[in-house]
């Protein structure tokens, strides 16, 4: 979208890119914008005549402007994780801009814009950095070299005696802003692999930088899905079903036409849809619908008796192994000491701030649609064919996401196939908008799935681990996937041993086996997906097998990671700065934990009290970070704050569960989340030790749940094999 | 039937039924989008605004309640993004995905202007009723002071 969100007519110029009309881009590489595409203008005269100003356009991620605005546009979604600034300051540093006076503008559906390695477009698996660490500098670095040559030309002196600073290029005694030397810049030969400064360069890169996007989001200007507001625009809200798999048997609208400002109702797959000139009529009109659901076809689903099911599969199911190191049966067998234990863990909601919601414009054979995603490509491919459409015609605007957490990135395209099938339902070419209650929201399921693990292990007589053996039981995160065929092997999917597999404590005899359990029950990636499960239960099998063997869990940890000296530095750091093993405050306890996930690896110390056995406090949480480096250092601080706080919530709290097919849980009263008086104080170290550069929206959450649970055991001397707490130590 | 309601200082005639939450007259009918929607139960905070400068949840307050009480919205708050807890959120890098700082922020202005130097505890109970997804309790604690210091002429 442009920088007014609410521009409608960026929505249509970005509707030609949907369309494919707007070049062709290559998965990693420099996009050139076909020359008879780029504006012929001169700046001068366009000024002069109140004509926009001249575009020099070396590449899709890029604009600078005769008026010397530097646009960078993005193709990630921003959901409070801090691309808006991450990513155009890696474009700014090459470019030599100050990154505060780059605008920002979010792409619209094109191929330049896929995840270097998928031919996708999306937001996700805490890659964004990461993977556009490079091509973004590239583009600032070939754009810097195209308005160095321009002023070289201009002024007949060699480039390389000019000099670049924020957004001016001088020669000593001249300068010319990049905006005066845009128009001479585009006709210069564009460099094949320009130099890229060395990390000692870098002015902005490495410096925390203020997020570009608070302005408007401390004023209530930007716009979010739910903010979206286009001429002549309905609104709508869709009575569900009420339990998972029920269908519409029959149902009376009388009353719900009868209320002021319902505009139409209409049966769509989904449900039943009321539309209102504003969401309050929609809402109303919904709750005045009479329906009759067929039963019959719904989902029976029941918590107790999905865990006794799952309880029964990992001993009985027949498991795909993901890795089978040494002998473990053996090794067991022949241990001094053995576990055999069980780990069962939620479906959890992930509760966004904003609920699901979009606005779609079906019209003339195509579908327009503004909305929060983290999954452009597939949900346009998904909606078109839900409506009987070319993928190419469904352009989607991106607007700001009210979280994400990956629920955004639906793997059914819910939320979005529901807008456009809601707006073509109406049968009027007018955008609607698809309201969301937060009932809405947790009653869709799309839930982090729910296993049931077994855990086995085994120590010697002199105290080393020899053994583990992990299975996990459950629901895949691809299950409604189009990729699931890609991903799913032999009755299991990868991310069910995500962090487990591959975790980077080195015991000799390992295995590593997981089922799929299909449900009706919509189920997939939720904040750092299997490392969220496996994070917490691999931690928790190492703190029990140092029980076994009377060591102390911080020193087997130093142990099973000794030849790994990343990791290490971050365990040590973490331990050391919270004062692992020296004296606490009277009833506080210490836990430790470390996960790698994302190519980061991070460490907690959790301090925590118990009061009656059951009543958990956090007092401080001492996390390490290993990221590669530091791109934004503030925002790596808080992203790490941000994961451990979402994984308080999940440990403390989190938890949906089902009876006969419906959601037991609809609001932030029966799913609590939390509060800013349970938040304790949280201090973050990053170590460096010249490893790449990592994720960081999601690395931060493993170790938490994990490190609380070794602060109760250490209180309590209760294992913690079941989240949330408040049902483990109820 | 039409309601009057003074909203950031202007009186709007709102034309709906007079149990529509002040919520979404604000955002659909006053075309003030920055009011959010959270949970429409007043568990969450998002739709923050000020009644008569103290904090109210507008999800939970049909209009015919609001009578003459002047109702100030995050549009409402500074013309500019001036106010003190505006500048020391954008300071402190407080906001993450930003849904719910309309809210966090309507409640810290509401918190300094009544108590001008609040303790870490006077800060948890004003703020405990403002949910964050992202986790930005943290920098919203740290800046809630800030936003005290500015306002204190401290800066």
């Amino acid at each position: 979208m442009s920088a007014d969100p609410k521009d409608v007519n960026a929505g249509r110029r970005h509707f030609l890119i949907g369309l494919g009309v707007v070049g062709v881009g290559t998965a990693a590489g420099i996009y050139v914008m076909p020359k008879y595409l780029q504006s012929r203008e001169g700046a001068g005269a366009a000024v002069a005549a109140g004509k926009p100003p001249f575009e020099f356009k070396p590449h899709a991620y890029l604009r600078i402007a005769s008026d010397d605005t530097v646009t960078v546009i993005i193709g990630k979604s921003e959901m409070g994780q801090g691309i808006y600034t991450g990513l155009p300051m890696l474009l700014a540093e090459e470019l030599d801009i100050e990154p505060g006076r780059v605008k920002v503008e979010f792409a619209g559906i094109d191929p330049a814009f896929n995840h270097p390695f998928m031919p996708m477009q999306f937001t996700g698996g805490s890659m964004s950095t990461m993977t556009l660490y490079e091509p973004l500098r590239k583009v600032g670095a070939t754009a810097r070299q195209m308005l160095l040559a321009a002023a070289a030309a201009e002024w007949k002196v060699d480039a390389a005696q000019l000099r670049t600073e924020n957004g001016v290029v001088s020669d000593g005694s001249r300068r010319a802003t990049y905006g005066q030397l845009a128009e001479a810049a585009s006709a210069m030969p564009m460099p094949t692999s320009p130099p890229l400064k060395e990390r000692k360069d870098f002015r902005y890169i490495g410096k925390s930088q203020r997020r570009l996007d608070s302005p408007a989001k401390v004023t209530g200007k930007a716009t979010f899905g739910i903010d979206v507001s286009l001429p002549g625009m309905l609104v709508a809200a869709v009575a569900h079903a009420p339990a998972f798999g029920a269908k519409v048997k029959s149902f009376d609208d009388s009353a719900a036409r009868a209320v002021k400002g319902v505009v139409d109702v209409k049966q769509v797959p989904s449900g039943v849809a009321v539309y209102g000139e504003h969401t309050w009529a929609a809402i109303k009109g919904r709750d005045a619908l009479k329906i009759v659901w067929d039963m019959a076809p719904a989902s029976k689903l029941s918590t107790p008796q999905q865990l006794a099911a799952y309880r029964g599969l990992v001993k009985t199911g027949k498991l795909a192994r993901f890795k089978d190191q040494g002998d473990v049966d053996a090794a067991i067998k022949g241990a001094a000491k053995s576990l055999d234990v069980e780990y069962a863990m939620p479906y959890l909601a992930h509760a966004c701030m904003e609920p699901m919601n979009a606005t779609a414009l079906v019209k003339d054979g195509k579908c327009e649609m503004w909305a929060g995603t983290q999954g452009q490509s597939q949900d346009a491919q998904m909606v078109a064919a839900a409506l009987g459409l070319a993928p190419t015609a469904v352009a989607i605007n991106t607007v700001f996401l009210g979280g994400g957490f990956g629920r955004r990135a639906s793997t059914g395209s819910d939320f979005m196939i529901e807008a456009a099938q809601v707006a073509q339902a109406l049968g009027r070419a007018v955008p609607v908008k698809l309201f969301w209650s937060r009932e809405d929201d947790m009653h869709a399921g799309y839930f982090r799935p729910f296993t049931v693990n077994r855990v086995r292990g085994a120590v010697d007589a002199a105290g080393k681990v020899v053994a583990l053996h992990h299975v996990s039981v459950g629901n895949s995160v691809f299950e409604l996937s189009p990729l699931k065929p890609m991903i799913v092997k032999n009755g299991a999917d990868p991310t069910q041993m995500e962090g487990s597999a591959e975790s980077p404590y080195e015991i000799p005899n390992r295995r590593h086996e997981a089922l799929i359990v299909s449900e009706a029950v919509p189920t997939q990636f939720w904040r750092s997906v299997g490392h969220s499960h496996n994070g917490f239960i691999l931690n928790g099998a190492i703190d029990e097998l140092a029980a076994l063997a009377g060591r102390d869990t911080y020193e087997l940890r130093r142990e099973l990671l000794a030849a790994k000296p990343r990791h290490l530095a971050v365990l040590e750091k973490a331990a050391t700065a919270a004062g692992w093993g020296k004296p606490l405050p009277a009833g506080h306890f210490h836990g430790i934990a470390l996960q790698e996930s994302f190519g980061s690896i991070v460490a907690q110390v959790v301090e925590a009290s118990v009061a009656d056995g059951k009543s958990v406090k956090v007092h401080r949480v001492t996390a390490a970070v290993d990221c590669g480096f530091a791109v934004n250092p503030q925002q790596v601080e808080a992203q790490i704050q941000s994961s451990i706080i979402y994984g308080m919530s999940m440990a403390l709290y989190g938890e949906i569960t089902l009876e006969n097919g419906a959601v037991q849980q609809g609001n932030f009263d029966t799913y609590p989340v939390v509060r800013l008086e349970e938040v304790p104080q949280i201090d973050v170290h990053v170590v460096e030790n010249g490893g790449p550069l990592g994720g960081i929206g999601e690395p931060g959450l493993p170790p938490f749940a994990p490190a609380l649970a070794g602060a109760i055991f250490a209180a309590t001397g209760k294992r913690i094999r079941q989240l949330p707490l408040s049902v483990a130590l109820a | 039937m039409t309601t009057t309601l003074n909203v950031n200082g202007a009186n709007r005639e709102i034309d709906a039924d007079p149990d529509m939450p002040l919520l979404w007259a604000v955002r659909d009918l006053c075309q003030l989008p920055g009011t959010k929607y959270g949970c429409g139960k007043a568990l969450c905070g998002a739709c923050t605004v000020h009644l008569d400068g103290q904090p109210t949840r507008s999800c939970s307050i049909p209009i015919s309640a609001v009578g003459v009480s002047k109702v100030t919205t995050i549009e409402g708050l500074s013309a500019d993004g001036s106010h003190p807890v505006q500048r020391a959120w954008i300071e402190l890098d407080v906001v993450q995905c930003g849904y719910c700082q309309s809210g966090q922020v309507m409640a810290a202005a509401a918190l300094i202007e009544s108590n001008p130097n609040p303790s870490d505890a006077d800060i948890d109970t004003a703020m405990n009723g403002n949910l964050c997804r992202c986790g930005t309790y943290p920098r919203i604690r740290a800046a809630v002071k800030r936003a005290a210091e500015l306002k204190r002429g401290a800066a």
